[in-house]
């Protein structure tokens, strides 16, 4: 007798979510199975990863992800190209970190100035992220949400205290919407709801359940990913469909574990081969549990996760 | 079901105000309230009273006494407060029950209270650790517990278990954890073990509008379940009873007349019993 593998089948289904505009646009999403089982049903889009950047320079970045981009990281333009030509990066994510009332504090037209600059330099899909400040996010989002209007870019990240303004904005002019909890899927569920009922379209959602380190609470957020992707697809609750991000560079290269050198730690080896991995493993583990876009650093962890990607499609 | 009213707790603000100046009107205005609302037990919830707890105790099963020819539960983690309190409490109109024992060393004592005041003890059960995973880690403490109450001299038929009602904001499979726990608990003797609940803090965290909703239907489906007695809002128990028959209709799977009722019910039966997730705005989805 031969052997059978089982297989599941779901009534519900992953929304596919198309960002970027032209020949680059990619989607992302639209899987009836989780994460991978191509084998169980449809997953007609691979997992994307941006690579992020940044409207200041990378000063807080640790030296081996900082230098990586010596040259281009004082220039979002030059910065933005360089993922483009050189990365072959199939998105980029503009963090507008400098934005933040305790950095820069670069203002709305600031800002502004930096989207539109990126947008006429790459012709990649652009998620563009505020400094995590819910009131000046509000305020520099709206303006960049207009400045992108029509590029299909997506905004980030519409919270709790802020998401009415910012999802105004994403509707307005034409964007996805990054809704972000807090590593609480009730929350996750209610934020969803609460966009969609100012009349944002749930098909224009990303969920962002809040990203960890490895080591530093990932397990949290692989648990809540799973769960969610559980309920969209075992419950088909409608609410809970979206794709998810992980936000994982940002994350990873302010654990200790991607900054101690060598020279003080032996024990842990290679200081750079350390942070790469940290950064790749962390990625790895959230497209497991359901991540579809993941926002990472160093181009070589990115690497590693497409070789990953690669082989489980 | 035997109600056990839940208003005079410390943690309101009326009733904290009233204790600290021993004004005794509002609370034997809340407790008569109750009383005639169809509570059998009055709660006096003192919280952990370090300092002057026994007084404050004795003042509360008097002042309630004083009113209301009913029993008190003598509800908090103060040892001597509950002491105090059982040495004043009226056992005319009924035997007291303790708020409570667990399966913490340090909560053994309250069953040498129970066995020297012939009072009914509540025993939770919840560990030194952290809270129990499922209805199956619930029973397990049960047994330890039970064990220890015919120890210390408490009969089984004076305790009442209490599987921990949880938050179903965040803690939304423990909804159905509890009432599984109601249903095994009454197999663990015979006659059944009897069984009480902290029936609101379902509710705890959720919006204003849906606490009565979430209280009100959680109630129903522990009843069914075969649970003794909830320390719970008297009033909202009533309306609760009142209910009872179309939320059976509803459970069965039938329609009812009343569209928006309907809704309510289902959608909430679908939480509890996690068929779909919760979010603060289920009832509208």
């Amino acid at each position: 007798m031969s052997f059978t593998p089982p297989k599941e089948s779901y009534p519900g289904k992953v929304y596919p979510v198309t960002i970027g505009t032209g020949g680059k646009a990619v989607t992302i999403g639209g899987e009836n199975v989780l994460s991978f089982h191509s084998f169980e049903g449809e997953t007609p889009n691979r997992p994307v990863i941006a690579m992020e950047i940044q409207d200041v320079p990378p000063a807080d970045w640790p030296e081996n992800v900082r230098k990586v981009f010596e040259g281009v990281s004082d220039d979002p333009v030059k910065w933005a190209k360089y993922c483009q030509d050189e990365l072959k990066a199939k998105a980029i994510a503009l963090r507008l970190v400098g934005t933040h009332p305790d950095r820069e504090n670069r203002t709305p037209a600031d800002a502004v100035q930096t989207v539109k600059d990126v947008l006429a330099a790459v012709d990649l899909p652009l998620i563009i992220l505020g400094s995590n400040h819910a009131e000046k996010d509000s305020a520099v989002l709206i303006a960049v949400a207009e400045a992108a209007k029509d590029r299909n870019c997506i905004i980030g990240k519409a919270q709790e205290a802020n998401y009415k303004t910012i999802a105004a904005a994403a509707m307005a002019n034409g964007h996805k919407l990054i809704a972000m909890s807090e590593l609480d899927i009730n929350l996750s569920k209610q934020l969803n709801i609460l966009i969609t009922q100012m009349g944002f379209d749930k098909e224009k959602v990303i969920t962002d359940p809040m990203c960890s380190a490895l080591g530093y609470g990932l397990e949290y957020t692989y648990s809540v990913m799973e769960r969610i992707r559980l309920a969209a697809l075992t419950q088909n609750d409608q609410t809970m469909q979206q794709p998810l991000l992980g936000d994982v560079g940002m994350y990873v290269w302010k654990v200790k574990e991607t900054q101690a050198p060598e020279s003080d730690l032996p024990q842990w080896g290679d200081a750079e081969q350390r942070g790469i991995l940290w950064e790749a493993e962390t990625a790895t583990a959230l497209l497991v549990a359901g991540a579809e876009l993941v926002i990472m650093r160093h181009p070589r962890a990115a690497a590693v996760v497409e070789k990953v990607i690669e082989e489980l499609v | 079901m035997l109600i056990i009213g839940e208003k005079l707790s410390i943690i309101a603000k009326r009733v904290r105000e009233a204790m600290m100046k021993k004004d005794k009107g509002p609370i034997q205005e809340i407790a008569t309230r109750q009383w005639k609302e169809g509570a059998g037990i009055i709660d006096a919830n003192i919280g952990p009273a370090e300092d002057g707890g026994e007084d404050l105790m004795q003042w509360m099963v008097t002042t309630i006494q004083e009113v209301v020819p009913l029993p008190i539960c003598l509800d908090t983690t103060n040892f001597s407060a509950i002491e105090a309190g059982l040495k004043v409490h009226n056992n005319e109109w009924g035997r007291p029950l303790i708020n409570s024992t667990s399966n913490d060393p340090e909560r053994f004592p309250i069953l040498e209270l129970g066995a020297k005041y012939n009072s009914q003890v509540i025993g939770l059960t919840v560990g030194k650790g952290g809270l129990p995973a499922d209805a199956e880690e619930r029973c397990a403490i049960a047994a330890e517990i039970m064990g220890r109450a015919m120890e210390y001299g408490v009969p089984l038929e004076d305790l009442f278990l209490d599987p921990l009602v949880l938050q179903i904001a965040t803690s939304q499979d423990h909804a159905r954890h509890v009432i599984k726990a109601i249903r095994m608990f009454q197999e663990m003797n015979d006659p059944p073990m009897k069984t009480v609940v902290g029936l609101s803090n379902i509710s705890n965290g959720c919006p204003k509008a849906l606490r009565p909703i979430l209280n009100k239907y959680y109630y129903l489906l522990l009843a069914e379940a075969g649970l003794t007695a909830a320390i719970a809002d008297a009033h909202e128990m009533a309306e609760a009873e009142a209910e009872k028959a179309l939320f059976a209709e509803v459970a069965a799977g039938r329609q009812i007349a009343d569209a928006h009722k309907q809704a309510e019910i289902s959608k909430t039966l679908d939480v509890m019993m996690g068929r779909t997730l919760y979010a603060h705005s289920y009832l509208e989805m």
